[in-house]
């Protein structure tokens, strides 16, 4: 006998949910029989904001489109201005912007670690991993000024210098987070429960995967090497030696084995650019903010961000303030077409596993 | 299935974890330290603050709005305004303080902010959190968004200029023009300090867009010799500019000279100003002395439709901007192109006609309903020394008269110029272009110098030897009454125990002795009003050589208005320029609306 379908709102408030979306769920007893997405909650305009506002301006703005990993978003707007001025970038600046970005990396991988097994009921990890990423911020808050928002890098180069003596701590933190990965190895990821709840579900199928634009860790989770650092590189990452690690299977496992090698390599690609960081300018600056014309033109610039390829699309007609900027994050398919097709057959208590591990961020889906 | 036994026992390794230290701190009993960089609440310097409102403009939140506090008043060089900033809206991103010209405003460690009052979130930074000078983490120092170098002029070479009369200042390219104004932050601090209250960020503004056109309407709006002033004013404007607090200002009067020299003759002019030329209104209006602020008068009140004749007792007009400043910084093509131009819209100016010789004050009194006077300062004073009647003791504004009209002026080829305003400079260089070994004598020290630092700078490049602190007591001379060398005695500076500028006085003693060709005099210069009607003299009043004006340069006579040096100390173009447009609408308010009261006093 066919079961009666019910309609479930998952969200936009429950904990299960990554930022405020909703799924609306179809479900015949606990399985999912159709789901679709709701966005809206979380729409600031800010595309059409920046074309309010100066260039400069527009800075303090794109970090606010992703809060666990905001530095991707500054660095695409910085690197697409450039491209469009031919703006030079000094070498120590390039080695700044991607030990900032790989500790955002860190820091948004540990926030996923929490998220991810707190929607398996491992309630442990996120209380060590939101202490653990503290220590990032903490970092963050004495290069940058701030914990959550940098607002950091910015066209010409990075805003101010590292600090005296933030190298050294930056590698302390290194030395701590290496030796605590261990102890989420035991915790979470040798954890029965965890991998009983991981493995076989969600799965995506690799032959899809590409026809529908994923990227990032479910990427490779399917088998797929690919990674802007290593296919397009950007900055010095072509100078900086790591490996993509992928994983077959394309299930929460396989993205989440892919994660936490990952981390190793963020690890590996932060001591080796503090290691080889040059000395000198860290800003070409621009002209004063004021009147600051960036010559007409477009760039479509991408960064390889925690949940997968970043791109931005910034268009200039040569005035004070940006004619078009197109943000197009990966959450955008993420968060809706993907999360739409691999839910069906899915358990209702499988969406918030399935969700977190595809990293799904809302505002990059409404920008 | 196997059982995963590993995956079931080492989850309890966490177990391990009991009786570690915690993350946390124990607020409130425990407060977190801010990073040295921390983005905090915002603290104000208020005193060093200038009230330019650059942070209000550059906020992207618009968290920041411009307020007047008791204890700030507007003066010069200060808006008298203060950023209050809604902390309700403040993302804390610290363009403000990255882009703030003086560096008074920062941000600080303090991040905890506890109320039921909405207002609280409102602050006067540095006036309701005094305490946060002592906590200041985000500052600019070196870090600054804005462009603190000046972009520099091309020049001729020192050893160049000196052969020929040539321009020093070559002018800036567009590309030089455009980075030179897109350092201005638009504040507009500049506006008040000048005596015309030109548009300056707006034209600046112009620039910086790359419409250089509309650059030279808003300047024309207010200024009819904008060109002039582009070479050769004294730019009170940049000695206030915002960005002059920590860096060089913004090149002001070059951008004014870039943007006016674009127009390269009076048509093009002409076109590009494209001025509203009213119908003509039946008055008429005498102007005495065809010098920046008569040519002003005349070139505002013919757009305004009155008819207006200069009278100018030299074969040229200009006044001292023709036959004072030399020609190496304002060439006659352009005194001419801007000259043209004025009598193309309806200026009519009648040359080498004196009042008091060619025509009477009171002939002019019956044509004309309303008279300026900008006559200027053209008899010099003397050095009251001996051997001053002497051949080859020589008064600087004469001096530069002759050589502006081309006449030749035998200097020899030692001279020592007394003074150290614009006009000693620019005599001393004038006779360094002639060939001259040159030296000033001036009474003070170089800083105390009223002439323009770049004026003195381009001297020294020139080779100029400046001797301060001299003060020159005889004129020697030879047999036959001709210069033969100068004695001066070097000073001490006395300070004032008012709180003055500090005093010379001569040091008993040391007194030396200069061989010389000429001694140049330029100590400056007077009025002279004998061809004003003994009644006109006794009804107007005239205080220490000048003549007291109200608001509108109107004196004592109704119909009588006048400026430039003979009303203002300040003595320079862009102050006549001022004085002739203020006397403009006093004429416009005196013949158009017939209702005046007190007998025609404007006030």
């Amino acid at each position: 006998m066919r079961e009666k379908e019910t309609t479930l709102y998952f969200g936009p408030q429950h904990p299960g949910i990554t930022g405020n979306m909703m799924v609306k769920l179809k479900v015949a007893g606990d399985t999912i029989v159709k789901a679709e997405t709701h966005v809206g909650y979380l729409h600031r305009a800010f595309e059409k904001l920046m074309e309010r506002r100066t260039w400069m301006q527009s800075f303090p703005i794109v970090c606010r489109i992703c809060v666990p990993e905001p530095d991707p978003n500054e660095e695409n707007l910085a690197r697409a201005v450039e491209e469009i001025e031919g703006r030079e970038v000094p070498e120590r600046a390039k080695y700044i912007r991607v030990m900032v970005l790989e500790l955002s990396r860190l820091a948004a991988y540990f926030l996923w670690m929490g998220g991810q097994s707190g929607t398996a009921g491992l309630y442990t990890v996120p209380q060590w991993s939101v202490g653990d990423r503290d220590y990032i911020l903490d970092l963050f808050e004495e290069l940058t000024g701030g914990r959550i928002y940098h607002m950091y890098i910015w066209a010409g180069g990075v805003r101010r210098d590292l600090p005296e003596g933030f190298a050294d701590k930056v590698l302390k933190t290194m030395d701590y987070i290496e030796s605590r990965l261990p102890e989420y190895d035991k915790l979470m990821f040798d954890n029965a429960i965890f991998q009983k709840r991981a493995q076989g579900i969600g799965v995506i199928d690799k032959d899809k995967a590409l026809e529908w634009g994923v990227v990032g860790p479910p990427l490779r989770g399917c088998g797929i090497k690919h990674d802007v650092r290593k296919d397009e590189p950007y900055e010095v990452y072509d100078k900086l030696d790591f490996v993509v690690p992928t994983y077959e299977g394309g299930d929460i496992w396989a993205r989440a084995m892919v994660r936490r090698k990952e981390m190793e390599q963020s690890i590996s690609i932060i001591r080796q650019v503090i290691e080889k960081m040059p000395g000198g300018e860290y800003y070409n600056k621009v002209p004063t903010p004021l009147n600051w014309f960036v010559p007409p033109g477009e760039a479509y610039v991408k960064t390889e961000s925690a949940r997968g390829e970043f791109g931005y699309y910034v268009v200039s007609d040569g005035s004070l303030k940006p004619r078009r900027v197109h943000v197009r994050g990966p959450a955008y398919v993420h968060g809706v077409s993907l999360l739409e097709n691999i839910l069906v057959g899915a358990n209702i208590s499988d969406v918030a596993m399935i969700m977190n591990s595809l990293g799904v961020c809302p505002p990059e889906i409404e920008r | 299935m196997a059982i995963n036994l590993k995956g079931i026992v080492s989850p309890y390794n966490a177990l391990k974890q009991i009786g570690r230290k915690p993350h946390t701190v124990q607020y409130p009993f425990q407060k977190k330290e801010a990073a040295q960089r921390y983005r905090g609440f915002h603290y104000n310097d208020l005193e060093e603050c200038i009230g330019c409102g650059t942070c209000a403009t550059i906020c992207q939140n618009e968290a920041i709005d411009m307020i007047f506090i008791d204890g700030f008043e507007t003066t010069s060089g200060d808006s008298g305004l203060r950023p209050r900033v809604d902390n309700g809206r403040c993302c804390w991103c610290a363009l403000c303080v990255d882009s703030c010209p003086t560096g008074s405003l920062s941000l600080t460690k303090d991040y905890l902010h506890v109320s039921d009052d909405p207002d609280t979130f409102l602050l006067v930074p540095g006036l309701d959190n005094p305490e946060g000078k002592e906590n200041l983490s985000w500052i600019s120092n070196g870090n600054s968004l804005l462009d603190y170098q000046r972009i520099p002029m091309p020049e001729l070479e020192g050893k160049e200029r000196v052969k020929s009369f040539a321009e020093v200042v070559l002018g800036y390219s567009e590309d030089q023009a455009r980075a030179e104004a897109a350092r201005c932050v638009g504040c507009g601090i500049c506006t008040d300090n000048c005596p015309v209250h030109m548009h300056i960020p707006e034209y600046i503004n112009a620039i910086a867009r790359g419409d250089d056109e509309m650059a030279v309407k808003i300047i024309y709006d207010n200024n009819p010799l904008g060109e002039t002033c582009g070479k050769v004013c004294t730019r009170r404007c940049e000695e206030i500019c915002a960005v002059s607090k920590r860096g060089e200002p913004i090149a002001i009067r070059w951008l004014k000279r870039y943007a006016t020299e674009k127009a390269k003759n009076k048509d093009i002019l002409k076109e590009i100003v494209n001025p509203t030329i009213l119908p003509p209104n039946g008055h008429s209006v005498g102007i005495i002395g065809a010098g920046p602020g008569g040519l002003t008068v005349g070139y505002y009140l013919a757009l305004r439709g009155f008819d207006v004749t200069i009278y100018e007792a030299k074969d040229h007009a200009g006044g001292m901007i023709m036959y004072g400043i030399p020609k190496y910084r304002l060439p006659i093509d352009s005194i001419d192109k801007q000259i043209e131009y004025m009598k193309s819209i309806g200026v009519k100016i009648l040359f080498n006609t004196k009042v008091g010789k060619d025509i009477s004050f009171n002939e002019l009194k019956q044509k004309h309903e309303a008279i300026y006077i900008g006559i200027g300062f053209e008899v010099p004073y003397k050095l009251g020394i001996k051997g001053e009647d002497a051949e080859g003791s020589i008064q600087a504004i004469n001096f530069l008269r002759a050589i502006n009209s081309e006449k030749h002026v035998e200097i020899g080829d030692k001279v020592v110029v007394v003074g150290g305003g614009n006009v000693a400079i620019d005599a001393a260089r004038v006779s360094r272009r002639l060939g001259a070994e040159v030296t000033i004598l001036y009474r003070r020290r170089v800083e105390d110098m009223p002439a323009d630092w770049e004026e003195i700078e381009g001297a020294e490049e020139e080779g100029v030897i400046i001797h301060p602190q001299a003060i020159p007591l005889e004129i020697i001379t030879d047999e036959n009454n001709k210069v033969k060398a100068i004695k001066y005695a070097n000073a001490e500076m006395i300070p004032d125990p008012k709180g003055g500028r500090p005093r010379p006085k001569i040091i008993e003693g040391d007194e030396h002795i200069i061989e010389v060709t000429s001694v140049i005099a330029a100590i400056g210069q007077e009025a002279d009003y004998s061809f004003l009607p003994q009644e006109v003299l006794e009804s107007i009043e005239i205080k220490r050589g000048r003549i007291v004006v109200n608001e509108y340069q109107q004196t004592k006579l109704p119909w009588l208005f006048a400026g430039g040096d003979i009303a203002n100390r300040r003595a320079d173009a862009i102050s006549a320029i001022a004085d002739g447009y203020r006397a403009v609408k006093g004429i416009e308010m005196l013949l158009l609306n017939k209702e005046i009261k007190n007998g025609g006093r404007l006030n």
